[in-house]
């Protein structure tokens, strides 16, 4: 469980503000919002690669704010899935294992099941740089996931994919996180990949958060037009008229 | 030749160019060749040249110097253009600068310089109690010393340019997955760098075992005592030596060709003939 308790934080002139959120266990919350938004800085924050100003984040009801990120228990996946070019898919999946002490065969035998459950066998020899976007994901997935963290962060995992992988990927990410019924939060700005996913939507505009809830509930009560604008609707007053 | 000719004018800019590139290229193997091919030496008797006491003991005092002088280079020069690339603090500028300064200042000049260094009140007290680096004393110190001050900076300037061109959120990522900045820097940043810093470090090793001005000036150049490789042919010529002076060359210059192979290795590679 991810609670954030009134988190402000700076990036240079942009400010994010005020924001509380709770993610409950072994729920899937999206993050929505458009470019520019703070959605990026929101995650890092919960994942330690950026302090709070103010506020608390808390994950499975303990004070992580002031933590590093690798004793913060969760898995990262950022857009760029970031994974290490210098080492082949294997040492990838087993980085966060191997970089907590455990040898090598003990951290490729404890990685095998996730590696099944994403399919992953026939590429684990072979370097990173030859993989296509959705293999690249997974693996990134797998990563992410290979330490057993308590909450899984994905920075818009699937928006440099086309529109068949992207489907693929999102049914993936359900998939897995549905089986580990692990908490996460998944950023993005499409409406489609968020009704794909989510069991709940957040809306992130200029550094707060506007509305929280399920996409019906967004769609049809729009606490602001940043809100509607998001759910593809024109402004907040027209979303009953447009339902109806 | 016509043919050539004809290319030429088609292709004057391309002809130009490559006119002076060559032309260069030929310079450096005519010196080489002349090197090799010379009337003055005999490959007969080079084994009996490189046994000579002083010689033997100028390639011992070359290798063990030059050893040590890389060995520094990797234990500062590379945290320090890790250092340089990553973070930014006052002054980054005026220090990005000042590195280069070795590089463009007369190497004379910073043999002079070292040598008011050590004789200032400070230079006087680290001399008398830790390095001794006259030529009578503590030859290696001051030899060392002048060596990792000249090619230092060529290190610290691959080393950034190496960390550079990692993307820093590689380090981000490895510190949410278990590593602490140290061990994100050792697993990742480090191997993904390293092509470029072992070139950096070969160079400043090529550029140490070539060094001679300032070794002339700040520990003097004494058969036997401060006599590194460059020293040997420098004495060597003076007193007529030529045979000597010209193994002792051949030897430096098979030493910078080893440098250059490993240096083109360790950048990713290269097509040695062909396009």
């Amino acid at each position: 469980m991810i609670r954030l308790g009134d988190v402000g934080l700076r990036a240079g002139a942009f400010v994010v503000r005020d924001v509380t959120l709770e993610v409950a266990e072994g729920e899937y919350f999206v993050l929505m919002g458009q470019t520019g938004s703070g959605k990026s800085l929101l995650i890092k924050c919960i994942c330690g690669l950026i302090r709070p100003s103010t506020g608390c984040v808390c994950i499975d009801g303990r004070d992580v704010s002031r933590l590093e990120p690798r004793l913060r228990d969760v898995g990262y996946m950022p857009q760029d899935c970031g994974l290490f070019p210098h080492l082949n898919v294997l040492r990838n999946i087993t980085f966060s294992l191997r970089a907590r002490g455990m040898r090598r065969r003990p951290a490729e035998r404890r990685t095998r099941p996730l590696i099944d459950m994403l399919g992953l066998d026939y590429l684990l020899r072979r370097r990173v740089a030859g993989l296509s976007g959705g293999e690249r994901q997974k693996v990134a997935l797998a990563r992410a996931l290979a330490g057993k963290p308590k909450v899984l962060l994905l920075d818009e995992p699937v928006s440099a994919l086309d529109e068949p992988t992207r489907r693929e990927v999102c049914a993936d990410l359900r998939r897995v996180q549905t089986q580990l019924g692990i908490s996460t939060v998944h950023v993005c700005h499409s409406l489609a990949e968020a009704q794909s996913v989510a069991d709940r939507v957040g809306v992130m505009h200029q550094g707060t958060i506007h509305q929280a809830g399920t996409v019906e509930e967004l769609t049809q009560n729009p606490a602001s037009d940043a809100v509607a604008r998001l759910m593809g609707i024109a402004d907040c007053g027209s979303a009953g008229s447009q339902l109806g | 030749m016509l043919r050539l000719v004809r290319w030429a004018r088609r292709n004057a800019l391309a002809a130009v160019t490559i006119a002076c590139l060559a032309g260069f290229v030929l310079a450096v193997l005519a010196i080489i060749a002349a090197d090799l091919t010379s009337e003055f030496f005999e490959w007969s008797r080079l084994t009996g040249l490189f046994a000579q006491k002083h010689v033997v003991t100028a390639i011992q005092l070359s290798a063990v110097t030059s050893g040590t002088t890389l060995g520094l280079v990797v234990l500062i020069c590379v945290p320090a253009g890790y250092a340089l690339s990553r973070y930014r603090f006052p002054g980054h500028a005026v220090v990005d600068t000042i590195i280069d300064l070795p590089i463009v200042m007369p190497p004379l000049a910073i043999g002079v310089s070292l040598l008011v260094l050590f004789a200032s009140p400070p230079g006087r007290w680290l001399d008398d109690r830790m390095l001794a680096v006259g030529w009578d004393r503590n030859a290696a110190a001051g030899i060392v010393i002048c060596q990792f001050l000249l090619s230092a900076p060529f290190a610290i300037r691959a080393a950034k340019s190496a960390f550079d061109a990692v993307d820093p959120s590689l380090e981000d990522l490895a510190r949410t997955l278990g590593c602490t900045r140290g061990a994100a820097f050792r697993r990742v940043a480090l191997p993904l760098a390293k092509g470029g810093i072992f070139a950096g470090c070969i160079m400043a090793w090529a550029r140490a075992v070539g060094l001679y001005g300032p070794l002339m000036v700040f520990v003097g150049c004494v058969r036997g005592k401060s006599e590194v490789l460059p020293n040997t042919i420098y004495l060597e010529i003076s007193t007529g030596g030529i045979e000597v002076a010209l193994a002792a060359t051949m030897l430096m210059i098979a030493a910078a060709g080893v440098a250059l192979v490993a240096i083109h290795g360790l950048s990713g590679g290269r097509r040695w003939w062909g396009a």
